[in-house]
């Protein structure tokens, strides 16, 4: 019992919120405009996350929260016990177990189902805002369907670097007409974005709101001759040995060693259970 | 007295902020996956809404949006459970943001709000009751669905025209008794 309404934001709040995600399903990638509320954290600590989620909770949910992959870092478990308080869901960190998923900057390892919805938390939901900073010209840019400065952007990476530099955020076409920014999600993760769980985006700072409904096409930009590529770092988990997951690099000492581990956490944990041991790992007692 | 009381203002959500979580779920996944057909049935409203229209009035509407109640729908007893249960003003079909009715008595499609090339999303939602909602008739595809789908569309010319407008145009749901399915603007309709 808590003396919050359900869910913590007032109905009227939670509707306005609801009719902008019902038009982002209804126009995928385009960024809806909201009311973002002050919520009890700072922005940037996934605010406009936070008001998804708690526009689309329901008791019966089983909810998760990941930061970089982590179910346990600082702004993951705050999140998490403010929906156990506020809504009185039940919460899991197992990926197969959850039936709402709120993330910053990961799409987990294992497939989502299509009973799935996964929450993102986003800083800035405009991908042209770094090559235009005004409003009034990207709303136009987008209502055009003018998207050359994006592809001058790409080449000016191969340019310089000789590839597409681009790591992380890479921006994508949805549905083949909006542009859409992913969220900080490594590039690793794009090609996941067509899943078949319902993905929703909230930027609380920027309100915005936007989504992408399951099986959307949803297609990184490059060019013919530099293909898209989702990269991540060329070894194994040191912990679970998987060679398929998206890996974080920790300096171990001043000596110059290092470990890559899963950012996942439930499931680097999930495969060590199972009895895969890395390179740094030990046997399961 | 008590009896009028009941027929006017009763028939809301039990629990309105869980009732209206768990309906709103209900509509999001409708209108994320087309052709996808969900119970929809906490609300009791008067005569003659259906209860998953009623659901969805009290779900999405307030103060601050426009409702526009075609033919039949506008009864004194409609309006009344409306603003006693969401406060939204009944509005003519150029201003509504949810218009509910049956497809006759929406048509034509022309007078609603389509939004505009840099606000898409100020449209309108149209609310169909519907005789029979089943999985079968016109083919969908597009967003939310995985090869195709199939819905019992009212107009599936009509709906088709509507589609053409895209990233503009109308989004609908269909509801008949306690179901509710949905179609937004974005998905391809064929024939048959």
């Amino acid at each position: 019992m808590s003396d919050y309404n359900f869910a913590y934001l007032d109905e009227q709040t939670k509707r306005m919120i609801r009719r902008a995600i019902l038009k982002g399903l209804a126009v995928p990638g385009y960024q809806v405009t909201f009311a973002s509320r002050e919520m009890p954290m700072p922005y940037g600590w996934g605010t406009g996350g936070v008001q998804v989620s708690a526009a689309t909770l329901t008791p019966e949910d089983t909810f998760k929260v990941i930061d970089q992959g982590s179910d346990d870092t600082t702004n993951a478990v705050s999140i998490r016990k403010f929906f156990e308080k506020t809504a009185r869901v039940a919460v899991t960190e197992e990926t197969e177990k959850a039936s709402v998923i709120q993330t910053r900057h990961r799409i987990p390892e294992a497939a989502l189902t299509e009973d799935q919805i996964l929450v993102y938390q986003v800083p800035i939901p405009e991908p042209l805002r770094f090559l235009e900073p005004r409003e009034t010209e990207t709303r136009k840019m987008h209502a055009l369907q003018e998207y050359g400065l994006m592809h001058v952007k790409l080449y000016e990476d191969i340019s310089q670097h000789g590839a597409i530099a681009t790591s992380y955020a890479y921006p994508v076409k949805v549905s083949d007409r909006y542009v859409m920014d992913p969220s900080p999600i490594p590039k690793f993760d794009n090609p996941k974005l067509e899943m078949a769980a319902i993905q929703l985006f909230g930027a609380g700072r920027e309100q915005r709101i936007y989504a992408v409904p399951p099986w959307t096409p949803v297609v990184s930009l490059d060019f013919e001759d530099y293909p898209f590529e989702a990269t991540k770092a060329d070894h194994a988990c040191d912990l679970c040995d998987a060679e398929d997951s998206y890996l974080d690099e920790v300096i171990l000492d001043d000596a110059g060693n290092r470990m890559f581990v899963c950012s996942d956490t439930d499931y680097c944990r999930a495969r060590r259970e199972a009895g895969h041991v890395g390179r740094l790992g030990e046997e399961a007692a | 007295m008590s009896v009028s009381l009941n027929r006017a203002y009763g028939g809301g959500f039990a629990d309105p902020a869980v009732d209206s979580a768990r309906a709103f779920r209900a509509a999001m996944n409708v209108m994320a996956k087309p052709g996808e057909i969900r119970d929809l049935d906490s609300a009791q409203p008067p005569a003659p809404l259906s209860a998953a229209a009623g659901t969805l009035l009290l779900t999405l509407c307030d103060p601050e949006t426009g409702v526009y109640l075609a033919g039949a729908c506008d009864t004194p007893e409609l309006r009344g459970w409306l603003a006693f249960h969401t406060g939204a003003p009944v509005v003519a079909a150029a201003e509504a943001d949810f218009a509910v009715g049956t497809w006759a008595e929406l048509m034509p499609l022309d007078p609603y709000r389509i939004g505009t090339s840099e606000y898409p999303d100020r449209s309108a939602t149209l609310i169909v009751e519907m005789d029979a909602l089943e999985q079968a008739g016109a083919t969908l595809r597009g967003p939310g669905i995985k090869d195709s789908a199939t819905l019992s569309l009212p107009d599936a010319a009509a709906l088709a025209g509507n589609a053409m407008l895209y990233p503009l145009g109308l989004d609908f749901f269909f509801t008949c008794g306690g179901k509710v399915a949905a179609l937004p603007r974005s998905t391809a309709i064929s024939e048959g």
